[in-house]
């Protein structure tokens, strides 16, 4: 079943906000909305914005009154350097505990959740296979808080698929993520001068590209894919070559022994190396991606050039870094750019779309406009340019006949007329 | 935790990555440089020089497709292994590179760790051969007497020890490759372990410390000193499994076992009888 009316848990995310913009190019979605506590962080052309957080009660209303029928969670925090321990509790476990309440209830309409996990879930230990596959559980127990919340939420996630049969549940489980675009421990690590590693250790490192974990999460929306699938861009890279790729030198200045210490030492002159990465830049991790190749994903970059494209961002971004004026949300613009009937242009105005979509009315003899009676002259005249020559005949036999507002025929005609002028000399 | 379901695909093999030409490494860490380096010198110079190595039957590794290499294991720092790769190489019809089954203990030591993968050796983990044999259709090694084949001393030499709970024929019969048993004749003696030092193997975290004519007195690198024995290989016949589903006739497993290490003890013996001297063949 593919979606059409899809809610997005964690708007203001970088993935929340990606992943609504894919959708929005969809028109086979038919709505959009997004939730969050904070006010999204990229520019948004039709998603709904809704500022709820986990509280399930008001999700619900929101679920319930939208018809949503498919979740997609892109929530979790996977990195703890983003924020406090208790607070990514609070986010990862008690918030997917609460948003899977949300769609779970007699009579909900919702059919399909994705969720946006991650290959922490599978930690990184001496005795790990040298590519994990979904089948695998984890073979330790968790060591940082992270990757006990993680656990959690994915147990709580497996066992909402347990007792709700009817909806398909997808969890994708991506591996370190690089781009432009994000801003995660390991891409500051990468950024530093030299890459800084563990004496005696050259970890094996998958990554997944930035585009292509938004690709994945719509893919997942699309298709009936229920089950774990492992989203990790092809090639296993030593972390040596990493930084070969990144055009920078390594610098094995962590020790063996102590290195949580060192860590800290290394966090309080600003390197910020959080407690899961400390493991993986001993023992690194690989996991099978074919599962979800299988399932008809393809990949747009592979880890190599993921590293590649990162290296690339890093030279250019002191270059381009004041250019951009960032996105902010104003309240009461998208709501004008939304709902106001004065807005002449653009997807994200049902009102216009409506106008601008050719309306069955043209051949049946009906008003070639919705509502167009109730329409004044001058909202008439506005929408006017924005019509098709066809369109415009049609409008001008329909007032003929019914109203026969003289200004409007003559608007209308003149119209018509530059229309064609424009059409018999195209350029100029 | 009530488990999600995994779509299972029996032939994911379609969807193996690519390989992409610029790298330099495989994606198991393996890397062309140092490998080849290794090979050009010390391994040539032992192969070629110092142990005068002598191949019987390297026809009857497979060419192409998977297979499971079946070798006794000795020495402190056993040669064995890197022999066989070498034989390999350098005697077969169709060369092609042998992955060696190591301990995990490896990829926790430092040093170790990022030396040894690069060599070809991959954590004796039983989805790593799986996926060697079954999925990429390679040559992969295993010592079924693990650690207790290394930790044996120079009295027991050529006496196999247990094979482990029959793991190595388990992988076979599942990914269907045949099994090539191997026997190694003159690495007992070119590295004769005397005794196990305990307290060394404490103070250092390694996982045995031999006593050997070069170690520990001549430092670490005595323990890849190591005397001019001939080394001899024989590689058997190969055992096939065609059938599937026998990997779960645990019965069958351990009877498949049993008869690997029979063979392999007969040819060692064999190999050890006709052998006239230790130092010349």
């Amino acid at each position: 079943m593919a979606s059409r009316r899809i809610l997005i848990t964690g708007l203001s995310t970088y993935w929340g906000g990606r992943l609504a913009q894919a959708l929005e190019a969809d028109p086979s979605v038919e709505a959009i909305i997004g939730v969050d506590n904070e006010e999204p962080s990229v520019e948004l052309e039709r998603t709904e914005y809704v500022k709820v957080g986990t509280q399930h009660a008001l999700l619900r209303r929101v679920v319930e009154a939208a018809e949503i029928d498919t979740v997609v969670d892109t929530r979790l925090v996977v990195d703890s350097a983003t924020t406090s321990s208790r607070k990514a509790h609070e986010n990862n476990v008690m918030g997917t505990m609460n948003v899977l309440a949300a769609c779970a209830w007699e009579g909900s309409s919702v059919r399909k959740v994705v969720f946006k996990s991650s290959t922490h879930f599978y930690g990184s230990e001496q005795d790990d296979p040298a590519f994990f596959s979904e089948i695998m559980g984890r073979p330790h127990p968790p060591r940082t808080p992270i990757e006990r919340d993680i656990l959690e939420a994915e147990a709580s996630v497996a066992e909402f698929a347990d007792k709700s049969p009817e909806v398909d549940v997808t969890i994708l489980r991506f591996a370190n993520v690089l781009g432009p675009g994000v801003d995660t421990s390991h891409i500051d690590l990468f950024s530093l001068p030299a890459v800084p590693m563990i004496l005696g250790f050259d970890p094996r490192y998958q990554f997944v590209h930035e585009n292509d974990v938004v690709h994945a999460l719509e893919h997942a929306t699309q298709r009936e894919l229920p089950g774990v699938y492992n989203v990790a861009a092809d090639g296993v890279l030593a972390l040596t070559e990493v930084a070969g790729l990144l055009g920078k030198h390594y610098a094995p200045i962590l020790p063996f022994w102590g290195t949580a210490i060192a860590a800290t030492v290394a966090r309080r002159l600003g390197v910020n190396i959080p407690p899961e990465m400390l493991a993986q830049l001993r023992f690194g991790r690989g996991v099978d991606n074919r599962r979800y190749k299988a399932a008809g994903f393809e990949y747009g970059y592979t880890s190599r050039e993921a590293v590649l494209a990162l290296a690339e961002h890093m030279r250019l971004h002191p270059l381009l870094r004041s250019t951009a004026e960032p996105y902010r949300y104003e309240r009461e613009v998208e709501e004008f750019l939304r709902w106001s009937p004065h807005v002449r242009t653009g997807a994200r105005n049902p009102a216009v779309a409506a106008r601008q979509a050719p309306g069955p009315g043209l051949s049946s003899g009906g008003p070639p406009v919705d509502h167009y009676d109730d329409l004044r002259p001058e909202e008439v005249i506005s929408l006017i340019s924005s019509l098709e020559p066809e369109a415009l005949r049609a409008l001008r036999d329909y007032e003929n006949g019914h109203h026969a507002r003289a200004a409007l025929i003559g608007a209308i005609d003149s119209a018509i007329a530059r229309s064609e002028a424009s059409k018999a000399a195209p350029g100029a | 935790m009530p488990g999600l379901p995994v779509r299972r695909s029996d032939d994911l093999r379609r969807y193996l990555p690519g390989v992409e030409p610029e790298r330099r490494l495989t994606d198991w860490g393996r890397s062309e440089r140092v490998e080849g380096l290794m090979d050009r010198t010390l391994i040539e110079f032992y192969y070629r020089y110092w142990f005068r190595a002598e191949v019987e039957g390297i026809e009857n590794v497979p060419g192409a497709g998977g297979a499971l290499l079946v070798s006794n294991h000795s020495g402190a720092l056993p040669p064995d292994a890197a022999m066989i790769g070498k034989a390999i190489r350098e005697e077969h019809a169709h060369p092609r590179p042998l992955n060696i089954t190591v301990e995990h203990f490896f990829k926790g030591y430092p040093g170790f760790s990022m030396l040894i993968p690069k060599m070809g050796c991959v954590a004796a983990h039983p989805a790593n051969v799986h996926r060697l044999l079954y999925d990429e259709g390679q040559l992969v090694l295993v010592f079924p007497e693990g650690r207790k084949g290394t930790e044996k001393l120079y009295k027991d030499r050529y006496r196999l020890r247990r094979f482990g709970r029959g793991g190595f024929v388990e992988a076979a019969m599942r990914a269907r490759t045949p099994i090539v048993p191997v026997c190694v004749v003159g690495a007992e003696e070119a590295q004769p372990v005397f005794a196990q030092l305990k307290l060394l193997k404490k103070l250092t975290g390694l996982l045995y410390a031999p006593l050997t004519p070069t170690f520990p007195h001549l430092g670490p690198l005595g323990l890849v000193g190591y005397l001019p024995a001939k080394l001899k290989l024989r590689f058997l016949e190969p055992i096939h499994f065609a059938e599937e589903g026998m990997h779960e006739d645990k019965g069958l497993v351990q009877t498949t076992a049993h008869e690997v290490r029979a063979r392999i003890q007969e040819g060692l013996f064999d190999m050890v009888a006709k052998r006239e001297s230790v130092w010349f063949g």
